[in-house]
């Protein structure tokens, strides 16, 4: 299936993973991993739970059966140091940004290092700066409230933020969704910069062919309630599956990939 | 995950640096690491950073400011840290920022509150204003009224407070019929219990309380409603649609409000004066029949008009201001809850000074013997 030679010990780690809500079952039995430095892309059709395995990833959705380990710890472990610890390691952008409308910019971006009581102001102002440079935004930017943005810039604020901690895992939700393609095709460029220069590991759900197509090194399809493809996006387009050759069979994959190639 | 080491070579005054310089990595060590790398700094060693596993900004934002935002004369990196530290001293500095701080501070901040409260005040006015031209378009286009809306208010705002408004004015009418029968047996006066009770009650207290619980529960619920729905750009969508704001969601609040508040009053001062008529029955053995006979004969019917026109008035007022505030919520989490908040005390204070208007304007009826 695809290239999940042993590589130490994952960084995710789905194991046995069913969900129900309700009498309707969602995942039965799944199993993903993700190890350090993959950017896997998670796609599936709407209401195959996509969303739905990412919450319980990052452990606002516990599980019917099963576990999720992150950092080789379980996601929703009793000990409340570690459920704190690991959470700092990873950092979560959602699709609607989810900032807190009542901060501005700057100290949107600032709230997760203040939180850690560790750093004096004056050196927060110089991450919260770095990182705002990071995803090309400046001074002026960071007194705007977030209902002045433009949905561009929520996006790469709300990125600011996610990567405030230096996160080695990056949760993404929709990265590009709600975007033109210029801008999208802009995030997508500066996520993988970002990436290539910090070295984080990237798990994200997204629909868009563009995105996949320009960032993921590996993609995982979920269908029927489990993973049914695995692998590089050409590994993952050759499976025979209703719904993998639905969603890459378009012509404008094609078009994509031949982008991608040039 | 290594540690951030930092060695001092006397010998050959080398700083080694070494493990993880990153917030992890770093940890609840930082402040101390940051004290001795001053220290190492002022004695100018050179530095060795090739040891260093893993570099970020924080910890290079570290390594920059202990050498006093400029690089050491001797530095051995490695090529990929030092884009990293290139990245951070690309920075501007941090400007200092004044605190400001007007000298006429109080004066500038009443005035200030006196600007609010007009604004408030010509707004409301305005959305009055609104309201009478919506009445006067629905009379010419009696199906455009929103019936729905309108009953859904009444439902919500009226019926539903019905339990919690007969508890309160019950207990009102108990304490109040409780401590003022001690003072009349003082003086003989029991039967006067009637009087007080009669008039209290159901032309001052019995508006008053349902005004005021009218504002919290369903003045606070309608501007919090109105609040979200500017948020999450409802009320925009409806705009787009051509349905008019002030026509489908102000309009049927005020009017609901205005239908519900005095029956609610009455309600209320039922309760209140049953309350008063049990407990002078157990505190004076002042029978239900008297009680029940005298009361029309000491307490003129337009106390009872007074009571109603009050039920009107601050329904109105209720309703209109809870809008206000509803549609002048900005799209931010803060603005919604300082805007419920100054919904009800906006609405209460106001229903306040309109009940002493009341008193002014009605102090001539009434009144039993005059």
């Amino acid at each position: 299936m695809s290239a999940t030679i042993n590589r130490g010990e994952p960084v995710i780690d789905v194991r046995g993973v069913s969900t129900c809500f309700g009498r309707m079952l969602i995942h039965l039995d799944l199993d993903l991993q993700v190890f350090a430095g993959d950017i896997l892309g998670l796609v599936g059709g709407s209401g195959s739970g996509k969303t739905t395995l990412l919450r319980e990833m990052v452990g606002l959705l516990a599980p019917s059966a099963g576990e999720v380990r992150l950092f080789g710890h379980p996601v929703l472990d009793r000990d409340p140091e570690i459920r704190r610890s690991i959470r700092q390691r990873f950092g979560m952008l959602f699709q609607q940004g989810a900032l807190f409308s009542a901060l501005p910019v700057y100290d949107n971006v600032a709230f997760p290092l203040r939180e850690l009581k560790l750093l004096d102001e004056d050196l927060i102002h110089d991450a919260v700066m770095t990182k705002l440079a990071m995803v090309e935004l400046d001074a002026n930017d960071s007194r705007l409230m977030p209902a002045e943005l433009s949905g561009g810039m929520v996006k790469r604020v709300a990125l600011a933020r996610a990567l405030a901690l230096e996160p080695e895992l990056l949760v993404l939700d929709e990265p590009t969704a709600g975007l033109d393609p210029d801008r999208a095709a802009g995030f997508v460029r500066l996520i993988r910069s970002l990436q290539e220069a910090l070295g984080f590991t990237v798990v994200m759900v997204t629909h868009d062919l563009e995105t996949l197509v320009g960032l993921a090194s590996r993609v995982a399809a979920l269908a029927e309630q489990r993973i049914v493809a695995d692998g590089t996006l050409a590994e993952v387009t050759t499976v025979d599956h209703p719904f993998v050759r639905n969603f890459f069979g378009s012509l404008q994959v094609n078009g994509a990939l031949q982008r991608a190639a040039r | 995950m290594a540690a951030a080491t930092l060695d001092y070579d006397e010998a050959d005054a080398v700083a080694r640096l070494g493990g993880d310089w990153t917030l992890v990595g770093l940890g609840k060590s930082l402040p101390a690491r940051e004290a001795r790398l001053a220290e190492l700094s002022r004695a100018a060693p050179r530095w060795d950073l090739r040891g260093i596993g893993r570099l970020d900004s924080v910890g290079a934002l570290v390594l920059w400011r202990a050498w006093g935002r400029s690089l050491p004369s001797t530095l051995l990196i490695s090529e990929q840290h030092r884009q990293v530290l290139e990245r951070v001293s690309r920075l501007p500095r941090r400007e200092a920022r004044l605190a400001e701080r007007h000298p006429a501070g109080p004066i500038v901040a009443l005035g200030r509150f006196a600007l609010d409260a007009q604004r408030i005040f010509l707004g409301t006015i305005a959305l009055i204003g609104q309201l009478v031209l919506d009445l006067a378009w629905l009379w010419l286009h009696p199906r455009e009224l929103p019936l729905r809306e309108f009953s859904a208010t009444l439902y919500k705002s009226g019926a539903q407070a019905l339990p919690v408004i007969a508890l309160i004015g019950f207990l009102i009418g108990v304490v109040l019929s409780y401590l003022s029968s001690l003072q009349l047996k003082a003086y003989g006066a029991d039967v006067f219990i009637v009087n007080l009770l009669g008039i209290a009650i159901i032309r001052e207290l019995g508006p008053l309380l349902v005004a005021v619980l009218v504002a919290g529960r369903s003045g606070s619920a309608m501007t919090a409603q109105l609040g979200v729905m500017r948020v999450t750009e409802e009320i925009d969508a409806l705009a787009t649609m051509g349905v008019s704001r002030s026509l489908r969601l102000v309009l049927p609040k005020v009017l609901a409000l205005a239908v519900a508040t005095p029956l609610l009053v009455v309600w209320c001062s039922a309760a209140g004066i049953f309350g008063g008529m049990v407990a002078a029955y157990l505190q004076m053995g002042l029978s239900y029949a008297y009680f029940i006979d005298t009361l029309p004969k000491v307490v003129p019917l337009a106390n009872l008009w007074i009571g109603l026109a009050k039920g009107v008035s601050f329904g109105v007022l209720v309703g209109v201001i809870a809008c206000y505030f509803g549609l002048h919520v900005r799209p931010n989490t803060e603005s919604l809850s300082t805007g419920t908040t100054s919904s009800v005390v906006t609405a209460i204070t106001t229903v306040i000074v309109v009940d002493a208007i009341f008193a002014i304007f009605t102090r001539t009826l009434g009144m039993p013997g005059t």
